[in-house]
C-alpha cells in the first residue's frame, strides 16, 4: 500500500515540470562546479605530490562539490516538499486517500518515500560525477559511499521536515517559506557555538549540516546516522499526528 | 429483516461549540436507496463524512456492514464508496491512470485492475475519456469518475454526496438510472438539494434540519400518505357549500376565477365530482389531480423551524 501511493507520488511529480527543471539546474551548476574543483585539483596536483599524507581526489574534489549541493538543496528541496500534502488539501482530493482502507501512516509514509525515490534519482544523478573519475583515476571507493548515504539521509531529513509542513497548511506558498525557515535554522544553528561557550555542543549536535560533514569526510558515525533518522522519524510522527488531529477539528 | 449494512447510532458533531448533528440514528439495509434531504447547512454532509470516516464522530458511533469505523477503521472503509461534495480527482492524471490507482488503494490486485476498470467505466458511461486528462474533462464528466472512483471495487455500501449537481439533465436522468442499478444490490446513501430526484431515485427519505432527523419514510408511503385532492376550474358560478357537499369532498376551497381546490378523502375518486357537475351543468373543463409532493412537504417541514423560531 505504502508503495502503491509513492509510486503515484513520484510519477505525479514528473507530470509538472518542475522536477524536470530543477534536475536540470541542479545538475548544470553542480556540474559547472565539478569542472572547476577538477581544474584547481590539476593546479594543485604538484603542490600536493612534495606532501605526505596527502587529501586525494575524492576530499579535493567531491567532498566540496557534495558541501555545495547540500546547501543548493536546502534551498531546492522545500519547492518539492510543498505541494505533497498542501495541494491535496487544497484540491479536496485527500478524502480519497482517507476513504480508502489505509491507515494514516501509511499515507504518510507513502508520500514520504515517494519524495525519497526522487531523491534517489537526484543524488544517483550527481554521484554520476564522481564515478566518472573512475575513467582517469581511482577515488575512495568507501567514502564515495559514505558520501551517497550522507546525500540520502539529509534530503531525507529535509523531505520529512518538508512534509510536516506541508500538513500545516493549504498554501503551497507558507509550506515552502516555512520549511525553508526551519532547515536555514537548522543548518545556521552552531554558527553561535563558537562564540557561546555553554550549551555549545548541543547547538553544534542539533546543527543539520554539521552531521553530514563528518559523512562526506568518510567518517561513518553512528551518532550522526542516528540523528538523521530520529529526525525523519520524528517529523513523520508530527505529520500523521497532525493529519490525524484534522478529523477532529 | 434483512441485515442493516450502515447502522448510526446517536451521532453527534461539534465544531467548536456550534452542533452540526445532533443524536441522529438510522440504520440502512442492503438493497436499500436513502435520500438525504435538508435545507443547506442542516448537517448532510458532515453526517456523510463522519460516516466515511473523513471526520470523527463527538458521540455516538457509525457501523458499516458491522465494522466500527473508529475501531476497525479498514474493514468498514473496504465496504464502503464515498464521492464526496468535492470529487476528489487528481487534475494531472489521466482517467485510467487515475482509476487504477484508486482501484490498487481499494485493495485490489493487479491483475483485476483492468477488468474492474473497464467495468466501472462502462458503467459510467466513461468508455471514451480513458485516455484524456481529468483536468480537461467537463464538470459532468470529472462528475461520473467521481462516481467510478466511488463504485470501482464494488462495495456493498455507496454513499454519495450530491452526485448530479452540475450535471446536463440528460447526463442526470444517465447517473439516476446508474444510482437505481445500483440500489439493486447495494445500499446507497444519496444526498441532494433536488427533491424530485430523491422521489425518482429512492426507496425512502430521511429529512435532516438543524443536525436533528425530522422525517423518515420510505418514498411509497410517502405518495401514498397524503389525501388526494383535486384542482378544477367550472364555467359556471358555483357556491362553495355546494362543492362540499357532493360526495367524498372532505374539504372544498376557492382559488378564485372560477377554480377550485377539492380535497377528497383517502383513496377516493372524483366520480361524484363528475357526475353532479355534468348533471349540474357546471361547464367543467379542467380536472387536475394534485398530489402533495415532497416539496410540500420540505417546505412544510423546513417552515415549521422558521416559524418555531420567530
Amino acid at each position: 500500500m505504502i508503495w502503491i501511493i509513492a509510486r503515484r507520488e513520484f510519477g505525479a511529480m514528473f507530470l509538472a515540470p518542475l522536477a524536470w527543471v530543477i534536475l536540470a539546474v541542479i545538475q548544470i551548476i553542480l556540474g559547472y562546479m565539478f569542472l572547476t574543483n577538477l581544474d584547481n585539483f590539476f593546479l594543485l596536483q604538484p603542490q600536493l605530490l612534495q606532501l605526505q599524507n596527502t587529501p586525494g581526489v575524492t576530499d579535493i574534489v567531491i567532498a566540496p562539490l557534495m558541501q555545495v549541493a547540500a546547501i543548493i538543496l536546502l534551498m531546492v528541496m522545500p519547492l518539492l516538499t510543498m505541494r505533497s500534502i498542501a495541494e491535496e488539501k487544497r484540491n479536496r482530493s485527500l478524502t480519497l486517500l482517507i476513504s480508502a482502507p489505509l491507515g494514516m501512516t501509511e499515507i504518510v509514509l507513502g508520500k514520504f518515500f515517494g519524495l525519497m525515490l526522487f531523491v534517489l534519482v537526484l543524488v544517483s544523478m550527481l554521484m554520476l560525477m564522481p564515478l566518472s573519475l573512475y575513467l582517469g583515476t581511482t577515488p575512495d571507493g568507501g567514502k564515495l559511499l559514505s558520501i551517497f548515504l550522507g546525500m540520502l539521509l539529509l534530503l531525507g531529513a529535509f523531505s520529512a521536515i518538508g512534509l510536516y509542513l506541508s500538513s500545516l497548511t493549504e498554501n503551497q506558498t507558507i509550506a515552502a517559506v516555512g520549511s525553508f525557515g526551519i532547515l536555514l535554522m537548522l543548518w545556521i544553528i552552531d554558527w553561535l557555538s563558537e562564540s557561546v561557550s555553554s550549551g555549545q555542543s548541543l547547538l553544534a549536535y542539533l546543527s543539520l549540516l554539521q552531521h553530514h560533514e563528518s559523512l562526506l569526510e568518510g567518517v561513518f558515525d553512528s551518532s550522526d546516522i542516528a540523528y538523521y533518522l530520529l529526525l525523519i522519524t520524528a517529523f513523520l510522527g508530527l505529520t500523521i499526528r497532525q493529519l490525524d488531529r484534522e478529523r477532529l477539528l | 429483516m434483512p441485515e442493516a449494512l450502515i447502522q448510526v447510532e446517536n451521532l453527534s458533531r461539534y465544531y467548536q461549540n456550534h452542533r452540526a448533528v445532533n443524536r441522529l440514528s438510522f440504520t440502512l439495509c442492503a438493497g436499500e436507496v436513502l435520500g438525504f434531504l435538508g435545507p443547506n447547512g442542516a448537517g448532510k454532509s458532515t453526517t456523510m463524512q463522519v460516516i466515511s470516516g473523513n471526520l470523527a464522530p463527538s458521540e455516538g458511533e457509525v457501523k458499516i456492514a458491522g465494522h466500527d469505523i473508529i475501531d476497525a477503521p479498514r474493514e468498514a472503509k473496504r465496504h464502503l464508496g464515498y464521492l464526496p461534495e468535492h470529487p476528489p480527482l487528481y487534475r494531472d492524471a489521466s482517467v485510467d491512470e487515475y482509476l487504477g490507482y484508486c482501484a490498487r488503494l481499494h485493495c485490489i490486485a493487479r491483475p483485476a485492475v483492468a477488468t474492474a476498470l473497464a467495468k466501472v467505466k462502462a458503467q459510467c458511461g466513461l468508455e471514451a475519456s480513458g485516455r484524456r486528462l481529468i483536468g480537461n474533462l467537463s464538470k459532468g464528466y470529472q462528475q461520473r469518475v467521481g462516481i467510478a472512483q466511488a463504485i470501482i471495487h464494488d462495495p456493498p455500501v455507496v454513499i454519495l454526496d450530491e452526485p448530479t449537481v452540475g450535471l446536463d439533465p440528460i447526463q442526470i436522468r444517465e447517473i439516476r438510472e446508474l444510482i437505481r442499478s445500483l440500489g439493486s444490490e447495494r445500499s446507497v446513501i444519496l444526498s441532494t438539494h433536488i427533491l424530485s430526484e430523491v422521489q425518482a431515485t429512492c426507496d425512502r427519505v430521511q429529512i435532516i434540519r438543524a443536525g436533528e432527523l425530522i422525517y423518515n419514510a420510505s418514498t411509497e408511503s410517502l405518495n401514498q400518505r397524503h389525501e388526494v385532492s383535486f384542482k378544477i376550474a367550472l364555467r359556471k358560478a358555483v357556491d362553495l357549500a355546494e362543492l362540499s357537499a357532493i360526495a367524498d369532498v372532505d374539504h372544498a376551497e376557492v382559488l378564485g376565477d372560477g377554480r377550485f381546490r377539492l380535497i377528497f378523502a383517502q383513496d377516493a375518486t372524483p366520480d361524484a365530482l363528475v357526475a353532479s357537475a355534468a348533471q349540474l351543468q357546471w361547464g367543467l373543463y379542467e380536472l387536475i389531480p394534485e398530489q402533495q409532493s415532497l416539496e410540500d412537504l420540505f417546505i412544510e417541514l423546513t417552515q415549521d423551524e422558521e416559524a418555531g423560531k420567530a
